[in-house]
């Protein structure tokens, strides 16, 4: 019988093998963990790359408050389980100002996510951050090293990232510079729906379909999660049968109608859609052509 | 056009788990594609990634937005629009790092590693190279075999990659020639075998009109295939060969969740691995036998390369990250002198001499590298004499390491075979090196075990060994207060040795000049004499320059732990220039004396110098004082 390792068995095992390796030079490295399917995946293969010990390191949620409700269960379910801790950061100037993504628009990411990063980062003096993002998202992110250099005021410069030989990660870095490290680079969408199947890992009800109160707003459909969205005059909630490809802040994220309740289902429905799995976001589309690029230079993971 | 290659939708639709079974099995490809400026292999890519459905609507119609506002291909789509990652490159429309790209056929799951075909991007292709599997060289039929082409071929042939496909691509602007086909892959079979590319396939394509891509076309009845998917879907490469090879596996964590548990964490390099086989960890030479292997979803009964695993052992042996976990009977040797071939990947030249951290699976060590036997020129593929080599060169070189590293041949194992070396001031990955073997010098030149030893040595002398490092500006002061510093152990009955810059310079070191790697070579023999003084027993003084951190770090290396003292002469530059005793620094500013440090040379600064004394706050006297008592207090 041949054992050859099939594609899903060399990602696991070469995110296994990038978390060890962040371990042999950080002195205080960190998970972020944002709740969404990729930060399941992603803190799953941190179980297997560790046991039998727990993965050495907290989790950090960056909070805006305005994340589902949903998310915030699971996220402390998790947590529980794995026997990690839990970091929850929310930028008091964001909180004190009451910052919201219905009246602040793109001040919203800038300041809960962007500027609640740094803070957190620097609060705790973390000097590596694991983060789940993957090549195939967007653009330029296609081009990211898996351990990718930050200033030590997180800047982020395109031409100065050190080139990735082999499996070979130089992680040495001055005093005040940081790295964030991308264990599933190399993942695609169906990658990690297919090993959230196989491996049974827990995501977000979110992601499958069912019946909830939404309203459609400049071509997205928003639902109204909790009592904190505005409705504008004659704007009713109407019941629809949805889910969501990605999830964030709840005002920000578009759902998709869908009948889609199982795994298979929703595999089935995403192989068979037409539009990409960002298309939801409204965050990519501020500025235009290379906003995400842009973003990333001011510290956006 | 159907295409066989690419599951139909109804499959999808009509039986999803069916589906996902058959693609949770799919195996791995990653390959690199490699062309010139306009050889059309982003446009390729793209296309790839449109055919396999890994363009979605939104994607498209920014893509069509996109072609007919930049594009090159008029009013219809252009591919490379996709692939062009970064703001600044798609404005100057060309690519300029290595970018991964993603996409799955029935069979295979794909990742391109997008590499850039200009002049100055050689690092670029051997990064995107270093982990693919096969590398498509593209040509474009009007043009046929060029410089770029060769230099491509060669590189990937360097980095090991035993798959290459030539694809001949814009068939379509020579008319589907069958005799531009011919010429051009006759031409370039010439030349492979010249470099020891025995093996690649040919094939006609283009990119921009979908031709042998997914399919055998029509305007190709002369073509018997393969088509390029279906070549990338069936050529045989991956595990089945890393497996055969004796087990190896470079520990890179050690687990130790509580006392009853040790277990060595890594990924295996290569062979396979069972509960009860007998290992021995180098490099110690230990033996035991592997106990069990352990994992999150319960204890496997076999590993092989490519997995990543956590080990136990059946006895309590000392293992570390750096250690390599072997098979008991075929263990890789062990040596700390090389040959190497090295890609300079840096701005900054490499520097003969010099120490660099240098990473080799899960090993860090400190490595010199001399100055190259000869750099290969990519292009012609001529072997030159050369002193160093700078950004994009490629040499052979000798290199020697400050302790011995367990390896294999590049050849043989990649893993341990391939490194990179990293700069020690800025941490920037400034090459990548695959070992050759190992040098049979130091195999052979054994330490001689004397019965004497330092310690007895001291003890007779009834003081501790101890190297005090001066080092400070010219005309610092440095030499005056060494000299009162000697003067003083001397009256207290301390045995001791005064090493003097300039008078080491009139003997051991007159072959030695005032360049960059000529100062290095000066500290290196240097610390080299100070280290056998200190074997001796002897308290050693030196007063150099020494401008370099780099340097003064390799000497703090070679000595034990606590007996090198950094001492800092602490003089501004005006305070020494205005007492110049030897005149040197008129000379300098007049241009006479040339890389004087201070002037024309950089003089870094100890960070964390064990004493650090300021000329303008104390006397000579006092300083010295200060040094005897900080060394014997």
């Amino acid at each position: 019988m041949s054992s050859e390792l099939t594609h899903l068995d060399r990602l696991e095992a070469e995110s296994i093998h990038i978390m060890r390796e962040v371990m042999a030079d950080a002195t205080k490295p960190v998970m972020l963990y944002s709740v969404g399917k990729d930060s399941a995946v992603m803190l799953h293969l941190a179980r297997k790359a560790f046991y039998p010990s727990p993965p050495p390191f907290p989790l950090l949620h960056v909070d805006t408050t305005w994340k589902f409700q949903a998310m915030y269960e699971l996220r402390d379910r998790m947590a529980a389980e794995s026997g990690m801790e839990l970091i929850v950061y929310q930028n008091p100037e964001a909180k004190a100002r009451g910052i919201n993504p219905f009246d602040h628009g793109p001040l919203h990411t800038d300041m809960w996510k962007t500027e609640g990063l740094k803070q957190a980062l620097d609060l705790h003096g973390f000097d590596v951050a694991f983060g789940g993002a993957r090549r195939d998202e967007e653009k330029s992110r296609a081009k990211e090293r898996i351990f990718s250099f930050r200033t030590a005021s997180h800047g982020w410069d395109p031409k100065k990232q050190r080139p990735e030989l082999w499996n070979l990660y130089n992680a040495r870095k001055a005093k005040g510079e940081s790295i964030r490290v991308f264990p599933i680079s190399n993942w695609t969408e169906l990658d990690i729906w297919q090993y959230i199947a196989r491996e049974n890992i827990p995501i977000v009800p979110l992601y499958f379909a069912a019946p909830r109160p939404t309203v459609e707003r400049d071509g997205l459909l928003l639902m109204v999660d909790d009592d904190r969205f505005p409705l504008k005059d004659g704007e009713v909630p109407v019941e629809r049968s949805v889910r969501f490809r990605t999830l964030g802040c709840y005002p920000l994220t578009g759902a998709v109608e869908s009948e889609a309740r199982t795994l298979s289902e929703v595999i089935q429905e995403m192989l068979l859609t037409t539009t990409s799995e960002r298309q939801g976001r409204i965050i990519d589309k501020d500025g235009g052509d290379a906003s995400m690029e842009k973003k990333k230079q001011e510290g956006y993971f | 056009m159907t295409d066989p290659v690419y599951v139909t939708d109804a499959l999808i639709a009509e039986d999803i788990d069916a589906y996902l079974a058959g693609h949770e099995k799919k195996s791995l490809l990653r390959f690199i594609t490699c062309g010139s400026v306009d050889d059309g292999k982003s446009t390729l890519i793209g296309r790839l990634l449109y055919d396999s459905k890994m363009i979605f609507e939104d994607q498209l119609a920014a893509l069509e937005a996109d072609s007919k506002r930049v594009g090159t291909q008029g009013q219809e789509i252009d591919f490379a629009l996709l692939v062009d990652g970064l703001a600044a490159e798609r404005e100057q429309g060309i690519t300029i790092d290595v970018a991964y790209r993603f996409f799955t056929t029935e069979k295979r799951k794909f990742i391109v590693a997008d590499t850039p075909g200009h002049e100055q991007y050689t690092r670029n292709m051997v990064t995107g190279a270093s982990t693919a599997d096969l590398a498509v060289i593209l040509i474009d039929a009007r043009k046929g075999v060029l410089t770029q082409t060769r230099r491509h071929s060669f590189l990937a042939h360097l980095i090991g990659i035993k798959h290459i496909i030539l694809a001949v691509n814009k068939m379509d602007l020579v008319d589907y020639d069958k005799a531009v086909f011919d010429r051009i892959t006759l031409a370039y079979r010439a030349f492979a075998s010249e470099i020891g590319i025995t093996n690649f396939t040919a094939i006609p394509i283009s990119g921009f009109k979908g031709d042998n891509i997914t399919a055998l076309s029509d305007n190709t009845p002369w073509f018997k295939g393969p088509a390029l998917i279906e070549h990338l879907e069936n050529v045989e490469v991956g595990s089945a060969a890393d497996e055969a090879k004796p087990f190896r596996l470079p520990v890179q964590w050690v687990n130790r969740p509580n006392l009853d548990f040790r277990g060595f964490s890594g990924q295996l390099a290569s062979g396979r691995v069972r509960p009860g086989d007998a290992v021995r960890i180098l490099p110690s030479g230990k033996t035991t036998t592997v106990d069990r292997i352990v994992t999150l979803d319960g204890d496997l009964d076999q590993a092989v390369a490519g997995q990543s695993v956590t080990l136990t052992l059946a006895d309590e042996v000392d293992c570390s990250r750096g250690d390599v976990i072997a098979a008991a009977d075929a263990p890789p040797e062990a040596a700390d002198q090389f040959e190497a071939t090295l890609v300079w990947m840096a701005d900054e030249a490499m520097i003969a001499g010099r120490a660099y951290w240098l990473k080799l699976a899960t090993q860090s060590v400190s490595a010199t590298v001399q100055a190259p036997k000869y750099e290969i020129n990519v292009n012609t593929l001529d072997h030159l004499a050369a002193k160093t080599l700078e950004l994009n060169g490629i040499g052979v070189v000798e290199l020697s390491t400050d302790k011995p590293i367990t390896f294999e041949a590049y050849a043989d194992n990649r893993t341990l075979g391939g490194f990179i070396l990293i700069d020690k001031l800025t941490n920037a990955t400034v090459a990548a090196g695959m070992l050759h073997f190992s040098l049979r010098r130091a195999q052979n030149v054994h330490w001689q075990a004397t019965d004497i030893d330092r310690d007895m040595r001291a003890n007779l002398k009834n003081q501790r060994p101890a190297l005090l490092w001066f080092t400070g500006l010219s005309g610092s002061g440095k030499s005056t207060i060494a000299n009162l510093v000697e003067k003083k152990l001397h009256r207290m009955n301390r045995h001791s040795f005064l090493l003097d810059g300039d008078n080491v310079r009139h003997g051991l070191n007159r072959d030695l000049g005032f360049t960059e790697a000529d100062r290095i070579e000066n500290i290196r023999r240097v610390g080299e004499v100070a280290k056998l003084m200190s074997d001796a027993g002897l308290i050693v003084i030196t007063a150099f320059i020494s401008p370099f951190r780099a340097e003064r770090e390799m000497v703090r290396g070679m000595l034990p732990e606590g007996e090198f003292l950094e001492i800092f002469i602490d003089t501004p530059l005006a305070e020494a220039e205005k007492r110049d005793v030897k005149g040197l620094y008129k000379k300098a500013r007049a241009g006479q004396l040339k890389n004087f440090t201070g002037i024309d040379s950089p003089y870094e600064a100890p960070e964390n110098p064990e004493i650090r004394i300021d000329t303008t706050a104390m006397t000579p006297e006092e300083a010295a004082d200060l040094i005897i008592d900080r060394l014997l207090g």
